[in-house]
């Protein structure tokens, strides 16, 4: 592997562990500010057209990350495929909710505020807060704030979308950036001369691919 | 008696023909909430719920008078076929409860595009919506939108066809400002949560475009399974303010869109609602 290659993929694996931490630390704090019993952050896959758990803080943090389901089921589904946000209440009256959410999950909340995260037109995922404490009627500021928290949690979701997206470029033998990762190999091993005349081809080749 | 419409002057209007174009409504001096919705039930108004399908039987909803499904198929086309699963999710059934206890009389359609997963849900939503427009409902409750750009110029279109067809499209505005459609086009009715519990309290937002902020704070919704539960969220905002247009319409049914927003207006809350 070249040093640029190198650099480059650890620059991509670096920042996805850090876009990584930042969602941890999105939910820690949204658990902390609602005094909520778990705050959790869904990643929408595309590609199975799934939701998979991301971040999770409190009860449930640790088991649940990397656990999927389909796209339009649950509540976190209705936030998804409606853009809306929905907050919901005495959840726990509802036997068949409570038995799903027990075998899925391992505890049952009595409510639950949810908010899709939307980053420029896309709706990337969805950010859950489970069991405010039921002291007062749920606010519109609490809708708001909690619109904010999206705000933050999608564009980590975002950018941490594209640290894969990069790393999985990297990674794939064959694809372009392997490629130039061994021309850059040869560079570093070539002397003056050769270095010269492969920069020069390099810029003609640029010119080349810049006409139409 | 009154002019066939198809024979009334639409691109001009020549000499003298100014009474042929009256106004078939006895508008009041002033327009009161007794006089738009006073004694109305919502009856002979065709509400289309354009969501996840709606639970029939429901005790909140009860009869639904007719349900389809729109559905891609492996070959990406859309095709729509009567509905007999009902709701896949509820979001469908908590609109449809809020209609028919505002507007117990009105008649109740469902239009499924959601619940078959995400993708490719913009296509289907835009399906639908050019069903319910070609149906020439009275309203259509759109409790959901889209942030896809590649949609919103054909959903603008078709909002518009709505309006000038007398088809009163209301959509779940955001409370985040996220630009998504058809909420944003002036040709619908915008509609935002205030925290008042009175079913019937609505103001008019004189800084849109959320136009209108209706009910959407713990409410008793209608939920999968016979039951009740309590949400917030301007998806059931949505329904609140589409029950008021159908109590309006049953009342007033040669009103126009523009005429119904104008009724609206003027009995908001906060314009002349409370006397």
């Amino acid at each position: 592997m070249s040093d640029l290659r190198a650099a480059v993929a650890a620059g991509a694996l670096g920042s996805e562990e850090g876009y990584r931490e930042l969602l941890q630390s999105i939910v820690e704090v949204a658990r902390a500010i609602f005094g909520a019993r778990a705050s959790s952050v869904f990643l929408f896959d595309e590609e199975s057209d799934e939701l998979v758990f991301e971040a999770v803080a409190g009860e449930g943090a640790g088991d649940l990350i990397g656990q999927r389901f389909p796209s339009s089921t649950g509540i976190a589904g209705w936030v998804l495929v409606t853009r809306q946000p929905l907050v919901v209440e005495e959840l726990d009256k509802d036997p068949r909710f409570a038995r799903e959410a027990a075998e899925s999950t391992g505890f049952v909340p009595k409510g639950l505020m949810a908010v899709p995260l939307l980053h420029e037109d896309r709706a990337l995922g969805v950010l859950e807060v489970l069991d405010r404490p039921q002291k007062a009627a749920f606010s519109l500021a609490e809708m708001e704030l909690l619109g904010l928290f999206a705000n933050e949690a999608a564009i980590a979701l975002d950018l941490l979308q594209k640290a894969r997206a990069a790393r999985a470029v990297l990674e794939s033998e064959g694809g372009g950036a392997d490629a130039f990762a061994r021309f850059a190999a040869r560079l570093d091993e070539a002397d003056e001369d050769k270095r010269e005349a492969a920069l020069q081809l390099l810029e003609a080749l640029g010119k080349l691919l810049r006409e139409r | 008696m009154a002019e066939d419409p198809a024979d009334l002057p639409a691109w001009s209007l020549p000499a003298g023909a100014g009474e042929r174009i009256s106004i078939g409504v006895d508008w009041p001096e002033r327009v009161t909430r007794d006089w738009a919705f006073g004694g109305a039930t919502g009856k002979g108004v065709r509400v289309c719920i354009l969501d996840s399908g709606i639970e029939a039987g429901h005790p909140l909803v009860g009869e639904v008078e007719g349900a389809v499904a729109f559905n891609r198929d492996d070959e990406d086309e859309i095709d729509v076929v009567e509905d007999t699963e009902g709701d896949l999710c509820g979001h469908g059934t908590a609109c449809a409860g809020i209609v028919r206890q505002l507007a117990p009389e009105s008649s109740l359609f469902s239009a499924r595009v959601l619940g078959a997963g995400f993708k490719g849900s913009g296509p289907v939503l835009l399906a639908g919506l050019r069903w319910a427009v070609d149906q020439g409902f009275d309203v259509i409750n759109m409790s959901l939108s889209t942030t896809k750009r590649q949609f919103a110029e054909l959903l603008h279109e078709l909002a518009d066809k709505a309006y000038f067809r007398n088809t009163v499209l209301v959509a779940s505005a955001h409370n985040m400002p996220v630009e998504s459609y058809p909420w944003r086009f002036s040709s619908v009715i915008s509609v935002g949560s205030h925290e008042e519990p009175d079913p019937m309290t609505f103001f008019y937002n004189p800084s849109p475009p959320v136009e209108f902020f209706a009910r959407g704070v713990g409410v008793e919704i209608a939920w999968l399974g016979g039951g009740t539960i309590l949400s917030t969220g301007n998806s059931f905002a949505t329904p609140h303010m589409s029950a008021i247009c159908a109590l309006v319409l049953s009342k007033h049914p040669e009103l126009t869109p523009f005429q119904l927003k104008n009724v609206l207006y003027l009995t908001a809350n906060n314009v002349g609602g409370n006397e």
